[in-house]
C-alpha cells in the first residue's frame, strides 16, 4: 500500500508538471476506464485508480478527486457519464465534469450517487496532501497537516521537511516540525537519527508520541531450544509463572517440538473407531459413563499400540523445562528499541500522573452534578424532615422545560438563558404547590410523606410520557460549550462539564449566602433547629416550610436543565438520579449544605475510584458504590458532617 | 367469668380472639374452591389458564403484602426493599427449575451418542444450554447445589434469610430509623438488582432466567394443570402466612412490636431489646417475602434484576397503603385490588374513553390516575380501605 | 406534536383498535383475522416499541383497505406488556388463548422474546419478532425478520477492517444478552482474523448510562500503540444519547476513532444534535435514506399518518416485509392454520425498501442486503455501503459450540441439529 502511493505521487509529481500540455485531455474517458472503481470504491481499489487518473494526464484530477471525496460526484443510470452534482435529493442540477457547464437536471433516483467511504475518502486525501502542504492558504495546510497526523508513511516525510522551510505560520510550523520529529522515528534512516528524536519526546504525554514508539516496542511470542544471539530478545518467559502451561505446550505442538496432546474429542473419537459389539476389547462401551474410565480405556488402546499414546504430565513437564520462551521485538536494532524503552519509561510516569489528574476531574464533576442534583432534597429534608420522592420528577422538569424554550427561541445561548431561570421559576411553581397541598397535611408523618410523594412522582412521570412522548428530546447547549478544555491529550474536560461545575459552585455560594447572610437564612435555620421555638420567636414555620421547599425544588430545575445538557431528556432522567441524591444526602448528612457537597464529593469520587480499578463494568462500579455507603452508614449514621447537639434534634 | 377461665380463652382460642382469621380463611378457601371449579383442568373452563395464572401470582402478592404489612404497618420499619427478598426466593427455585429442566433436555440428547455420556460432559452440556444465551458456557459455582431440589428449597429460605439477617443486624445495631432506614433498603435493593444485572453474576445477566413455568419431570401435564396446583399452592401459603402472621401480632408479642412502632425509645426504656424485636420481624418477613417469590416466579415464567429494582418495593408499599395498614387483611386487599387493577387497565380490558377532541387511553393515564390516588389516599384515608372495612363493621356492631 | 394528540388523530383513523372483552363480543358479528400486536406501550422500552405498534397499525389498515386477507378484514389487538418482562409471557398465553389471534407481531428486548417462547412453543402460536437480535435459538415458531449476527456485526466488522484498515477493537455495550453475545462472537472472529486479544478492548455499562467521559478517555488512549481504533457499539437506547455527547465534546471525529453502532437508527438520532457527530456510522438493513420508489410511498404513509417530523427506521421495515409475507403466506395456504402458514412461509419473496428481494429461508431467518450508513447533519444516513443479500444465520459459524448447528424448520424439522452427530439437540428453543 505503502509503496503504491509512494510511485503514485512520484508520477504525480511529474504529472502536474506537464499538465499545461495536456490540457486538451478530457478526464472522462478516463473515468469511464476505471468506472467500477471509482463508482464504488474501496481502500484497497481506490489507489489503483486514483493513480490511474493522475497517469492519464487528463486535466482537473485534483478537483475531481476534491469532488469526489465531498460525495459530489454522481453517475446516470443510463449510460453511465459521471457528472459534479450535489449532494442533495430530490432533482440534482448536474455539471459537465469536463466543460463545468450545467448539464440539465435530473431526478437523483435515475441516478447513483459516487459515495467514497472514509476510508477511500482517507486515501484520497492522502494523495491530495502533496499539493496542500505548501499551498498559500493555511487553512488547506493545515487540513493537510491533519491527514498527516492521522497516518503518514514514510514518503511523506521528505516533502514534509521541504515545507518546514517554507511554513510561515509559527502554530503549523511547530505542528510540522512535530510531526517531522515522529515520521523520524518511525522511518528515519539511521539509528543515530531515531534515537535522538526519541529524546526530544521524552516525558511527552501527546498520544501521538506514544503511537509512534510502542510500534517499536511490539513483541513477537517465540519458543526454540536455545535463547537464539542474532534476536532482539525483550524477555524470557517462564511457562506456569509469564505465561500459561497449556498456551505454551500448545507452542511447542505448533513448532513441531512435541507431540500434539490427545484431547478429550480425540480419545472419544478414537475410543469409538475402535468400538466393535458394544465392547472394545474386554471393556464394555455403556460402563465408559466416567472420564476416568474412558481414560483408562484409552490407556489399553495406547499399550497395544492402537492409537498414539497420551503425553504423560512428567514428559510434558520436561519438554516445557528444555525449551526457551522468549519475546522478541520486531524492531531488530538493540539501540533503537533501548531508547525506545528509555523514552516510553518517561512518557509513561507523566501518563500515570496524567491519567490521576484526568480521574480527579471526572470526579469533580460527577460530584458537581451530584451536587446539584442532591442540594434541593438536602435542603428540604434537613428543614423539614421531609424526603420529596418527587424530587427527581423536578429535575426531570426542568430538563423539559430547557427543551421546550429551545423549541420557541431557536438561538441556543438566549434560549439556555430563559431556560435556567424559567426551570427554577417552573419548578419553584410545583415544589410550591406540592408543599400546599400535600406535605404540609402531613407534617409530622415523615414515611406518610415519603409515600404520598411517590405517587406524586410516579404520575408525573407518566404524564410526562403522556406529553413529550417516550422518545428522548434533545436540549442542545450552545455552540460555545461545544468541545472540551484539553490541557494534553489525556487531561480533558468538555465545556458543558465545566459548565454544571460553575453552576454548581454559583448555587452553593448563592445557598451558603442566602443561609448565612439574610433573614430568610437565619429563620430558616431557626425552624430547622427547632421549629416549635422558632415559631414561638414569630417566625411562621409554614412560610418558611413553603419557601424551603420552593427553593429546594427549584434548584432540582436547574439541575434538570444542566442534566439535559449532556444526557438525555427522557421522562426517566430523573428517577435515575434519585438514587443516588439519596445516598449523596445520606452520606453528607443533613441539614447543612457542607455535608451535601461532602456526600456529592465522596460519592462522586468513589464511583471514578472503582470504576478505574475495574474499567470493563460500570455497573459493577455502582453496586460495590452502594455496598459502601451502607457500609459507611454503620460507622456515621448521620452522615459525614452531622449536626451536633441540640441542633440534632431526633 | 372467672380469670382463668379468661386466661385459658385467651390461649387457647386464638381464633375466638381473632374472628377475621377465619373469615379469611373461609374467603380464601372459597375463592379456590371457585376457581379450581371454574378452570379449564378440573371444571367448566370458564376461566382462561392465563388468568388462573394471574390469580395465582395475586396470591403471591397477598403474601409479600402480609410481610409488608408484618414489617411496616406493626413494627413501623418503612422497608423499601422486601421485593429484594422476594426475588431471592424466586432466583433460588428457578435455578433448580431451569437446570433439571435442562438437564432434560440435554440427557435425551447425548443418549444418541456411541458412549454414555459422563458427568462432566452433562455439565458442560448443560452449562453451554443455559449460558450460552448470555454468551457464557461455564456454570459458575453458585449453581453447585442447583441438580439439588431440597438445597434449592432451603435456599429460597435461608439466602433472603440470612440477607435480611446481616442487614437487618448492620442497620438497627447503629440505630438508623425512619426516612433514613427506608432510603437504605432501598440502596439494598438497588444494589442486588444492580449486580444481578451484571452478567458476570452468574445468573444470566439482564436476561435473568427464564421458562420456569416447563416444571422438569412434569413436561407432559398441560399447563392449565400445573396452573391450577400453583393455585393451590399459593393459596396454601398465603393461608398459611396469614394464620402465622396473625398468630405473631396477636400475643404479647404483638403488643411490644406495636409497641416500638408507636414509640421506640419507650419500649427501649421499658426493658425490652428492641433491636432484636425488629431483627427478628424482619428477617421472619424477608422470608416469607423469599416463600412468595418462590411460588410466584415458576407461575411467572420468567425472573429478571428488574424485578427486584426499588420501584416494586415502592409499590409494595403502595399496595399496603392503600389497603390498610396494620391490619392483615387490609394488605391482601390492597395487594389484590391495586395489582388485578393495574392488570386490568394496563392490559387494554378497560375501554378507553373517547372525549371527542381526544381519546383517554388507559395505558397512558392508569398510572397517573393510580399516582394521584395513592396521594389522595395517604391525605385523607390514612387507614386506607381496611380502614374503611372496620368504620363499617364497628358500625355495625352498634 | 404530542403523543397524547397523536394518539388521538391515530384513534380516529384506525378503526377497530381497542381490545376488550367487549371486542371480543363485537366480533361474532362479523368475523376478522386477529393479529396481536405484542409491544410495551408503556415502561423504558415504550420508547422504541411504540412506533412498532404505530406500524403494524398502519400496515394492518393499509391491508384492510386493500380488502383485507381471505377476504376478511384484518383486526388489531394491541395489549401492553408494559416493558415488563414476566408480563410478556402472560400477555401473549391471553393473545392466544383468551383473544384467539391467529398471528404475533411483538417483542423488542431478548429478554422478552425469552419470555414468551415457552408460551407460544406450548401453545402453537406463530410470532413475527422484528428486532435485530444475537441469534443462538430458533425457535419453531418464530419467523426472525430482524438481523443475526451475521447480517449486520460480522459484515460491519469486515467493513472496518477492510475499508477502515481498522487495527484495534473497543467493543462498548450495555450489559444485556446481545451486547454480550453478539461481542462474544466478534471476539472470536476477530481472534480468527488475526486481531490479537490485547487489541480488543470490551466495556459494559447500564442501561441509561449517563456519564461517560471515564470510557471515551479510555477509548481515545487506546490510541497510544499507534493502531488505528475503531469502536463497535452495541450500546442500547437512550445511554447513546450522553455517547455521542461526550465523544463529540471529546472532538473524536470520526476520521480518528469511528464508531460503528448496531443500535442506532433514525429514531434514536432523533434525539440529539447530529453536527458534531457527521461520519460515525451504523449498520443496518434498512435506512430511511435509501432512495426507492417503495421506500418513498412507505415514508409518506408513515410521515401523513404520524407527523412530518415522524421517521422510519430498521425494525419498522422488518414488520413490513415480515406482515406482507405473512399476509402472502396466509393467501397461499388459504387459511390461517400455524402450521399451514408456517410452512407456507418458507420460499416467500418480498421486495425490501432498499432494493431487491428478502426471502424466508427454511431457518426462519431472512436473506437480506447489509447497509453501512455514516450518519449526516440531518440525523439522517448515508448509504455508503450495501452488500447483496446475506442469508440469516440462526447459529454463528464462529463459536466452536454453535458452528456445527443448524436450524432447518422445513426438512430437517429441527432448529438445534448438531450435523456433527447428525441429531437433533432439541425441538424447543433454549429459553
Amino acid at each position: 500500500m505503502r509503496l503504491l502511493i509512494l510511485c503514485l505521487l512520484s508520477a504525480s509529481i511529474f504529472l502536474t508538471i506537464r499538465q499545461p500540455v495536456a490540457l486538451a485531455n478530457d478526464l472522462q474517458p478516463v473515468l469511464q476506464e476505471n468506472a467500477s472503481v471509482i463508482e464504488r470504491p474501496s481502500r484497497q481499489t481506490a489507489g489503483i485508480a486514483i493513480e490511474a487518473l493522475f497517469a492519464s494526464g487528463a486535466a482537473g484530477v485534483t478537483h475531481f478527486l476534491a469532488q469526489w471525496r465531498d460525495k459530489q460526484v454522481w453517475r446516470t443510470k443510463e449510460d453511465g457519464i459521471f457528472y459534479f452534482g450535489p449532494d442533495a435529493r430530490g432533482d440534482i442540477e448536474l455539471v459537465d465534469i469536463d466543460t463545468g457547464e450545467s448539464a440539465g437536471t435530473v431526478s437523483s433516483r435515475d441516478l447513483v450517487q459516487v459515495k467514497p467511504n472514509s476510508g477511500v475518502r482517507a486515501v484520497i486525501d492522502a494523495a491530495l496532501v502533496r499539493f496542500q502542504l505548501s499551498d498559500p492558504d493555511p487553512t488547506v495546510r493545515a487540513v493537510a497537516l491533519d491527514t498527516l497526523e492521522r497516518s503518514a508513511d514514510a514518503s511523506q516525510l521528505i516533502p514534509l521537511r521541504a515545507s518546514i522551510q517554507e511554513e510561515t505560520d509559527p502554530d503549523l510550523r511547530s505542528r510540522k516540525e512535530r510531526l517531522e520529529g515522529l515520521l523520524i522515528i518511525s522511518y528515519g534512516q539511521s539509528a543515530e537519527e531515531r534515537i535522538a528524536a526519541m529524546e526530544r519526546f521524552k516525558g511527552d504525554t501527546g498520544i501521538d508520541v506514544r503511537a509512534a514508539i510502542n510500534p517499536l516496542l511490539a513483541t513477537r511470542l517465540e519458543v526454540a531450544k536455545s535463547l537464539p544471539g542474532d534476536k532482539n530478545v525483550a524477555r524470557t518467559l517462564v511457562p506456569g509463572r509469564d505465561i500459561d502451561l497449556d498456551v505454551a505446550y500448545a507452542m511447542l505442538v505448533d513448532a513441531d517440538f512435541a507431540p500434539a496432546p490427545v484431547t478429550r474429542a480425540d480419545r472419544n473419537a478414537a475410543l469409538v473407531s475402535h468400538a466393535a459389539d458394544g465392547r472394545i476389547g474386554a471393556i464394555l462401551l455403556e460402563t465408559l459413563n466416567t472420564e476416568a474410565a474412558r481414560d483408562a480405556a484409552y490407556q489399553s488402546l495406547a499399550e497395544t499400540g492402537k492409537v498414539p499414546p497420551t503425553v504423560g504430565a512428567e514428559e510434558r513437564g520436561s519438554l516445557l523445562a528444555n525449551h526457551v520462551f522468549y519475546e522478541v521485538y520486531a524492531e531488530p536494532d538493540r539501540a533503537v528499541t533501548a531508547a525506545a524503552v528509555g523514552t516510553l519509561n518517561s512518557i509513561n510516569r507523566a501518563v500515570d500522573l496524567n491519567q490521576l489528574a484526568d480521574l480527579a476531574l471526572d470526579a469533580l464533576s460527577l460530584a458537581s452534578i451530584y451536587f446539584l442534583a442532591a442540594i434541593g432534597l438536602a435542603i428540604t429534608f434537613g428543614v423539614m424532615g421531609v424526603i420529596n420522592m418527587a424530587h427527581g420528577e423536578f429535575i426531570m422538569m426542568g430538563a423539559y422545560t430547557g427543551y421546550v424554550v429551545q423549541q420557541f427561541i431557536s438561538n441556543y445561548t438566549v434560549s439556555i438563558l430563559v431556560a435556567l431561570p424559567l426551570a427554577f421559576a417552573v419548578t419553584f411553581a410545583a415544589g410550591v404547590l406540592l408543599e400546599r397541598l400535600v406535605i404540609r397535611h402531613l407534617m409530622h408523618r415523615p414515611l406518610e410523606t415519603l409515600l404520598a410523594t411517590f405517587g406524586v412522582s410516579i404520575a408525573l412521570q407518566q404524564l410526562a410520557k403522556n406529553i413529550f412522548g417516550t422518545q428522548a428530546r434533545p436540549l442542545t447547549a450552545p455552540e460555545w460549550l461545544d468541545g472540551s478544555l484539553a490541557f494534553n491529550d489525556i487531561v480533558s474536560i468538555s465545556y458543558i462539564r465545566i459548565a454544571i461545575f460553575v453552576l454548581a459552585v454559583i448555587f452553593f455560594l448563592l445557598l451558603l449566602f442566602i443561609l448565612k447572610r439574610t433573614r430568610l437564612g437565619l429563620e430558616v435555620r431557626a425552624v430547622t433547629q427547632n421549629p416549635s421555638m422558632a415559631s414561638s420567636m414569630g417566625i411562621n414555620p409554614d412560610r418558611i416550610n413553603m419557601l424551603t421547599f420552593g427553593l429546594g425544588s427549584g434548584i432540582a430545575g436547574i439541575a434538570g436543565v444542566a442534566i439535559g445538557l449532556f444526557a438525555q431528556v427522557t421522562s426517566e432522567l430523573g428517577a435515575n438520579y434519585i438514587v443516588q441524591s439519596f445516598m449523596t444526602v445520606v452520606v453528607g448528612g443533613v441539614g447543612n449544605i457542607w455535608g451535601t457537597l461532602a456526600g456529592a464529593g465522596m460519592i462522586g469520587s468513589l464511583q471514578k475510584i472503582i470504576e478505574w480499578f475495574n474499567p470493563s463494568n460500570t455497573l459493577a462500579a455502582q453496586t460495590y458504590m452502594i455496598m459502601f455507603v451502607i457500609i459507611f452508614i454503620q460507622f456515621r449514621p448521620k452522615g459525614i458532617i452531622a449536626l451536633k447537639g441540640r441542633a440534632a434534634g431526633d | 367469668m372467672s380469670e382463668t377461665a379468661l386466661n385459658t380463652l385467651q390461649q387457647r382460642s386464638f381464633f375466638l380472639r381473632n374472628p377475621s382469621v377465619l373469615v379469611f380463611l373461609a374467603i380464601l378457601s372459597l375463592l379456590t374452591l371457585g376457581a379450581t371449579l371454574m378452570s379449564e383442568a378440573f371444571g367448566i373452563g370458564l376461566l382462561s389458564t392465563s388468568f388462573i395464572k394471574t390469580l395465582g401470582k395475586t396470591l403471591c402478592l397477598c403474601l409479600i403484602a402480609i410481610a409488608m404489612d408484618l414489617v411496616w404497618g406493626y413494627c413501623g420499619i418503612l422497608s423499601l426493599g422486601h421485593f429484594a427478598f422476594f426475588g431471592l426466593g424466586g432466583y433460588m427455585i428457578g435455578m433448580w427449575l431451569m437446570y433439571e429442566r435442562t438437564k432434560d433436555i440435554v440427557v435425551e440428547s447425548l443418549a444418541g451418542q456411541a458412549l454414555p455420556p459422563t458427568p462432566e460432559e452433562i455439565r458442560d452440556a448443560i452449562g453451554t444450554q443455559i449460558f450460552g444465551v448470555v454468551g457464557g458456557s461455564e456454570i459458575p459455582a453458585i449453581w453447585y447445589f442447583a441438580d439439588s431440589l431440597a438445597v434449592q428449597l432451603a435456599f429460597v429460605v435461608l439466602v433472603p434469610g440470612v440477607l435480611a439477617l446481616g442487614f437487618g443486624w448492620l442497620a438497627f445495631r447503629s440505630r438508623v430509623t425512619g426516612v433514613y432506614l427506608s432510603i437504605l433498603t432501598q440502596a439494598m435493593t438497588l444494589a442486588l438488582s444492580l449486580y444481578l444485572f451484571q452478567n458476570d453474576s452468574g445468573l444470566r445477566g439482564n436476561n435473568g432466567l427464564s421458562g420456569l413455568q416447563n416444571i422438569p419431570g412434569l413436561t407432559l401435564v398441560p399447563q392449565a394443570v400445573i396452573s391450577v396446583w400453583f393455585l393451590w399452592a399459593s393459596a396454601l401459603a398465603l393461608g398459611l402466612g396469614y394464620l402465622l402472621a396473625a398468630w405473631v401480632v396477636s400475643g404479647k408479642f404483638g403488643n411490644v412490636i406495636r409497641g416500638i412502632r408507636d414509640d421506640e425509645p419507650r419500649v427501649r426504656f421499658l426493658g425490652y431489646p428492641v433491636e432484636t424485636y425488629k431483627l427478628f420481624i424482619f428477617t421472619l418477613t424477608a422470608v416469607i417475602a423469599g416463600i412468595a417469590g418462590a411460588l410466584y416466579y415458576p407461575q411467572a415464567g420468567i425472573i429478571n434484576p428488574a424485578e427486584l429494582a426499588p420501584i416494586a418495593s415502592i409499590f409494595l408499599a403502595v399496595w399496603v397503603a392503600i389497603g390498610g395498614r396494620g391490619r392483615l387483611y387490609g394488605a391482601v386487599i390492597g395487594a389484590a385490588l391495586v395489582s388485578l387493577l393495574s392488570s386490568a387497565f394496563t392490559g387494554g380490558q378497560v375501554p378507553d374513553i373517547p372525549l371527542g377532541f381526544a381519546t383517554i387511553q388507559w395505558v397512558d393515564w392508569w398510572t397517573v390516575l393510580l399516582g394521584f390516588g395513592f396521594v389522595l389516599v395517604t391525605l385523607f384515608a390514612p387507614q386506607g380501605i381496611g380502614g374503611l372495612v372496620d368504620q363499617l363493621v364497628r358500625k355495625g356492631d352498634r | 406534536m404530542t403523543s397524547f394528540t397523536r394518539r388521538a388523530a391515530l384513534c380516529g383513523a384506525t378503526a377497530l383498535v381497542s381490545v376488550s372483552l367487549f371486542g371480543k363480543l363485537a366480533v361474532a358479528q362479523e368475523e376478522t383475522i386477529k393479529i396481536g400486536v405484542l409491544h410495551s406501550l408503556s415502561g423504558t422500552m415504550a420508547i422504541s416499541e411504540t412506533t412498532l405498534k404505530d406500524t403494524m397499525e398502519m400496515l394492518i389498515d393499509q391491508q384492510n383497505e386493500k380488502g383485507g386477507v381471505l377476504g376478511k378484514k384484518l383486526e388489531a389487538v394491541v395489549v401492553d406488556p408494559a416493558s415488563d418482562w414476566p408480563l410478556f409471557a402472560e400477555k401473549a398465553r391471553e393473545l392466544l388463548t383468551v383473544q384467539d389471534v391467529d398471528v404475533i407481531f411483538g417483542c423488542w428486548t431478548s429478554v422478552s422474546r425469552k419470555s414468551v417462547l415457552p408460551v407460544i412453543e406450548e401453545l402453537n402460536g406463530l410470532m413475527f419478532y422484528p428486532v435485530q437480535y444475537e441469534g443462538e435459538e430458533s425457535s419453531k415458531n418464530v419467523f426472525y425478520t430482524g438481523a443475526a449476527p451475521n447480517q449486520q456485526a460480522i459484515p460491519a466488522v469486515d467493513y472496518y477492517l477492510e475499508e477502515l484498515g481498522v487495527e484495534k477493537f473497543a467493543l462498548l455495550g450495555t450489559d444485556y444478552v446481545y451486547p454480550r453475545t453478539t461481542n462474544k462472537i466478534l471476539e472470536q472472529y476477530l481472534k480468527d482474523k488475526g486481531i490479537a486479544e490485547s487489541d480488543i478492548f470490551v466495556n459494559y455499562t447500564p442501561f441509561g448510562h449517563s456519564d461517560w467521559s471515564k470510557i471515551v478517555a479510555d477509548v481515545v488512549a487506546l490510541g497510544a500503540d499507534g493502531k488505528k481504533v475503531g469502536v463497535v457499539s452495541t450500546i442500547n437506547g437512550d445511554a447513546n444519547i450522553g455517547f455521542y455527547k461526550e465523544l463529540a465534546a471529546a472532538g473524536v471525529s470520526a476520521d480518528d476513532i469511528p464508531v460503528i453502532a448496531f443500535s442506532v437508527g433514525e429514531e434514536e438520532l432523533s434525539g440529539l444534535d447530529t453536527s458534531n457527530l457527521v461520519g460515525h456510522l451504523a449498520a443496518w438493513n434498512y435506512f430511511q435514506s435509501a432512495d426507492t420508489d417503495a421506500n418513498a410511498q412507505f415514508i409518506e404513509a408513515w410521515k401523513a399518518r404520524m407527523g412530518d417530523d415522524r421517521v422510519t427506521n430498521d425494525p419498522m421495515e422488518a414488520h413490513y416485509i415480515g406482515f406482507n409475507m405473512w399476509v402472502n403466506a396466509v393467501e397461499a395456504a388459504g387459511t390461517t392454520d400455524v402450521d399451514a402458514v408456517r410452512e407456507a412461509m418458507y420460499g416467500q419473496t418480498f421486495p425490501n425498501l432498499t432494493g431487491g428481494t428478502a426471502e424466508m429461508l427454511p431457518n426462519h431467518h431472512l436473506s437480506k442486503p447489509v447497509l453501512i450508513g455514516e450518519i449526516r447533519e440531518d440525523g439522517q444516513f448515508d448509504i455508503i455501503s450495501q452488500t447483496d443479500p446475506v442469508p440469516g444465520d440462526a447459529w454463528t459459524d464462529f463459536l466452536p459450540e454453535s458452528a456445527v448447528l443448524k436450524s432447518d424448520w422445513k426438512d430437517l424439522g429441527c432448529g438445534m441439529y448438531n450435523t456433527e452427530t447428525k441429531t437433533c439437540v432439541q425441538i424447543k428453543s433454549n429459553y
